[in-house]
């Protein structure tokens, strides 16, 4: 098996995920297949076929295969399969509706919008857990950071609410789409707050959340907070690129701004 | 903060814990830890180096970073090691980043020659191989460390830079580099 494994080829991936036999070969060839950005026609057609799959079902009703065909292809950057991840938005499996918002938010196709603003529908009032299960109804988190990264300016007054959802992590994720649509110091400020958590896995959402939005002021409150180095400086390696986003690629000496300057020295003090 | 109590007692008798403190998986603790051990100074380096943790390798980047700030000369061979053969990419970018900190003067003179020798070429190859982007950032700093206090390094140190800079992939590591030939003062 393992040898097998190491040894996969395109073809042999492509094969295995056709094959109904083995359920796990088939479920492991979709992951390989985003996992190395296999993007020939024949993947793509395999994988829309996986995303309909009834065969692979989990105790709990779930579809695994389709989670990670989902997965994959948002990683392979191919416009035409939009419209079946689309349709994963209403899968009962919230996993694979999770899966299909986040592969939507990396492929960057805002004919998307409105199938995930319905996700929304109700508001926070309706986003409550669900009874036995260690998730909400639904994936808002994926939901508010597609949003946001789609750049969908007009779903800014639905998203708002969502800054008091009694869970941190909604809260986290609105105020990123927030600041992303917006660009209000307000929200960066919120992420900002978020780093002070008292759970780690919330600093670090907080974290990462800052350095994915390049919120400059929130530097020196992310060098101090209290979690890993390596994520810290992570962090700030995304300010510093959202603040060199201006300076000419073509330029022979780069003229850096103070905050520029600042970071970097930053990222030197945690290495 | 019983952390860093013991940090600021400056007591030898302290070094034991606070090298256990590096092993708790606490940021807080292990930051309050190194300060301790950094200014306790050459003294903390022998335990340091002969409590390497080998299976724990968040402690090997603490116990690293504070034998990076203390640069005193016996580390260098730990640190060569660490910055070019650690699977851990935090115990490599600690370590790349404190052999730009060596205290040179401290060794006898003439072995300080063979010893920077080896620190730079060591440095030039994890900037041309690392997979990481944040150990190659981290050999900047340390070769812009080195030619600082080694003025005779610091026209090789640029070429090495500037040789780099084309084929670096990562906008980060491109700034720092930029940024060290920018600060390292002009050659006439």
């Amino acid at each position: 098996m393992e040898q097998g494994v190491e040894g996969l080829t395109v073809e042999q991936a492509i094969a295995n995920l056709q094959q109904t036999e083995d359920l796990g070969l088939r479920y492991y060839a979709a992951w390989w297949l985003g996992k190395f950005r296999v993007a020939q026609p024949e993947a793509i057609d395999t994988l829309l076929i996986a995303l309909e799959d009834e065969a692979d079902r989990s105790p709990d009703g779930g579809y695994p295969l389709r989670r990670n065909a989902a997965r994959a292809l948002g990683k392979l950057n191919e416009p035409r399969v939009v419209p079946a991840l689309i349709h994963c938005l209403d899968c009962p499996d919230y996993y694979v509706r999770e899966a299909a918002a986040q592969a939507l938010e990396q492929l960057g196709d805002k004919s998307c919008v409105s199938a995930l603003v319905n996700l929304l529908a109700g508001g926070v009032e309706a986003a409550v857990p669900v009874p036995g299960k260690p998730h909400l109804v639904q994936p808002y988190e994926a939901i508010l950071e597609a949003l946001g990264t789609l750049g969908a300016r007009e779903t800014v007054p639905l998203m708002q609410p969502f800054l008091t959802h009694p869970v941190v992590k909604v809260q986290l994720a609105a105020a990123r789409a927030l600041y992303q649509l917006t660009q209000e110091p307000q929200y960066g400020e919120r992420l900002v707050q978020g780093l002070q958590a008292d759970k780690l896995p919330l600093r670090r959402s907080a974290l990462i959340d800052l350095g994915a939005v390049g919120y400059l002021p929130g530097a020196d409150a992310i060098a101090q907070t209290l979690a890993e180095n390596s994520l810290k400086v992570i962090s700030l390696k995304g300010l510093l690129e959202f603040s060199l986003r201006d300076l000419p690629s073509s330029a022979e000496t780069w003229e850096f701004s103070p905050e520029s300057v600042h970071i970097m020295q930053l990222m030197d003090g945690l290495l | 903060q019983a952390v860093w109590n013991l940090a600021n007692a400056q007591d030898l008798a302290a070094i034991p814990t606070l090298i256990e403190v590096l092993g708790y998986n606490n940021p807080g603790a292990a930051v309050a830890a190194v300060e301790g051990l950094v200014k306790l100074g050459e003294r903390a380096v022998p335990i340091l180096l002969e409590n390497i943790d080998g299976y724990d390798y968040g402690a090997r980047a603490w116990a690293n970073r504070a034998l990076a700030r203390i640069g005193d000369p016996r580390a260098l061979e730990m640190l060569l090691e660490a910055a070019s053969q650690d699977f851990a990419l935090s115990v490599r970018r600690a370590a790349a980043k404190g052999l730009g900190g060596i205290q040179w003067e401290k060794l006898p003179p003439e072995e300080q020659q063979t010893a920077q020798e080896r620190t730079l070429t060591t440095l030039a190859q994890i900037l041309a191989k690392d997979e990481e982007w944040v150990v190659r950032y981290a050999a900047v700093v340390g070769l812009e460390g080195l030619g600082q206090q080694q003025g005779q390094f610091r026209e090789r140190i640029l070429e090495i830079l500037r040789s780099h800079l084309s084929q670096e992939s990562e906008l980060a590591v491109r700034a720092r580099i930029q940024w060290a030939q920018q600060k390292q003062p002009t050659l006439n």
